[in-house]
């Protein structure tokens, strides 16, 4: 017998039939993907973290190494005291872009991870920060010299800005590498200093200005509002320290 | 059963020459970007870098091709009237299974690819060979189809971004080639040519595959219409 495949009837088992079959496929895939997928991103985000003091790892050695150089780590509230009892495993799993994300939770009680790195002898602090660019999410980690005056080194990736204009701030090596010349969260009383992302501002030997991406202007608008809103809380922390 | 379908023909060798055209035609004669003119957007989107380019090209070669072969596999089942948002299902489908496949196990790739694998499901390519090929045809000729769509779409994405990485960027795959003489960086440097911004914005991207239409139909008079 043949199926009338234009009856309403027939579109409708269809269709159904369809999605089901399709909707069980993604799951499955998914589900079964899933606890890769995290560990894949757990291992990423050791990685970027010592990728802020530039410390480079692979996948393969990347706890070893996290291991060898990420001493401490400690959760600050928004005021910047240092919640108690939190340790380096909390500071690891605080999802910073998650809270950011949830407007349920107020800016003022977000949590902000420390990290506290040695390398070389040196004492550094590790500040992750998260924005928002021109498409989607932005974030970045901030690595601070112990005197918690002068930047270290920093380093931005991005989830879909655009390849080539916005995108930059993760590809294009000396937009980074601008935080690493003599640039200062602070001024010289210890007091908070907003770092401006603008047009020729790097070259000027300003201490808290660096250079915009060309045809990426809201993504630098984004990276100095992240800077902003998360430097400050730090500072606060510094000081009270 | 009608008595027809058993008093088939002798079968097709799986390279006839028929096959063979499904692969080569794409590539020039009825290129789906330059001669059909779809794709646009993702020509636009991803030519700022020839390893985008490449990538893009190797992901939509997944898609097309394996998306083909579901579409002309169902293609008897598919009532007319919802055909659309069943391709749609596959392709959206076949995208979301890359993009997981890949962050599970080429984080990195997944990582370099970001936006683009969900890019795959605007191009219209594949929307369009599976309406226009895959719904008509059986499920090898339908692969071939979308094997050689997506050379064809290959081949102008990467010409294009050859042209934009070149010559708004000075580099090609990321390797300096028009260098800053000053810097005595690249391959060539030369400081009578500094790169241009224009090219990497989106107009100068359709302003190229314009120019290459130009050359594909002042070197191929078949192509011109007559209106």
């Amino acid at each position: 017998m043949a199926i009338n495949k234009e009856s309403n009837g027939y579109t409708i088992g269809f269709a159904i039939v369809l999605v089901v079959v399709v909707g069980t496929i993604l799951a499955a895939v998914s589900m079964g993907l899933k606890p890769i997928q995290q560990k894949n991103a757990a291992k990423k985000k050791r990685m970027d973290i010592l990728g802020a003091i530039k410390i480079e790892s692979t996948r393969q050695n990347v706890d070893e190494v996290f291991k060898k150089h990420i001493v401490d780590g400690y959760i600050i509230d928004s005021k910047g005291k240092k919640i108690e009892g939190l340790k380096l495993e909390d500071a690891e799993k605080l999802d910073i872009q998650k809270q950011f994300r949830n407007s349920g939770i107020a800016p003022a009680d977000r949590q902000y991870p420390l990290f506290i790195a040695e390398k070389e002898g040196q004492k550094l602090f590790i500040i992750p920060m998260v924005g928002k660019g021109l498409w989607g999410p932005i974030w970045g980690y901030i690595a601070v010299k112990e005197n918690m005056i002068d930047i270290q080194a920093a380093k931005f990736d991005h989830k879909t800005e655009t390849p080539g204009l916005g995108a930059e701030i993760k590809v294009y090596k000396a937009f980074q590498q601008q935080f690493e010349d003599n640039k200062k969260i602070c001024d010289d009383n210890g007091e908070f200093v907003k770092i401006t992302v603008t047009k020729g501002a790097g070259a000027s030997g300003n201490a808290h200005a660096v250079d915009g991406i060309t045809g990426g202007t809201i993504t630098s608008k984004g990276v100095e509002e992240m800077m902003e809103r998360t430097l400050k809380v730090y500072v606060s922390h510094f000081q009270a320290k | 059963m009608s008595e027809t379908v058993k008093t088939k023909a002798p079968k097709e060798p799986l390279f006839s020459k028929k096959n063979r055209k499904l692969v080569i035609d794409p590539l020039e004669d009825n290129n789906p970007v330059t001669v059909q003119v779809l794709g646009i957007c993702s020509a636009l989107a991803i030519t700022v870098q020839v390893e985008q380019a490449l990538v893009m090209t190797g992901s939509v070669l997944f898609v097309l091709a394996l998306g083909n072969v579901v579409i002309s596999l169902m293609r008897n089942l598919i009532p007319s009237r919802i055909r659309i948002i069943v391709q749609l299902v596959v392709v959206a489908s076949l995208v979301i299974i890359v993009n997981e496949v890949l962050k599970a196990f080429l984080p990195d790739m997944a990582e370099k690819l970001s936006v683009f694998v969900g890019l795959i499901i605007t191009n219209c390519i594949i929307m369009g060979r599976f309406e226009a090929f895959a719904m008509a045809q059986k499920p090898w000729p339908s692969f071939l189809d979308g094997i050689g769509n997506t050379l064809g779409y290959g081949i102008v994405l990467v010409l294009v971004s050859i042209v934009r990485e070149l010559f708004g960027s000075g580099t090609l795959m990321g390797f300096p080639i028009l260098g800053d003489k000053v810097e005595g960086t690249g391959l060539f440097a030369t400081d009578w040519y500094a790169n241009n911004n224009l090219m990497i914005l989106p107009p100068m991207a359709l302003i190229t595959v314009g120019i290459i239409i130009w050359v594909q139909r002042s070197r191929n008079k078949a192509l011109i219409e007559d209106h």
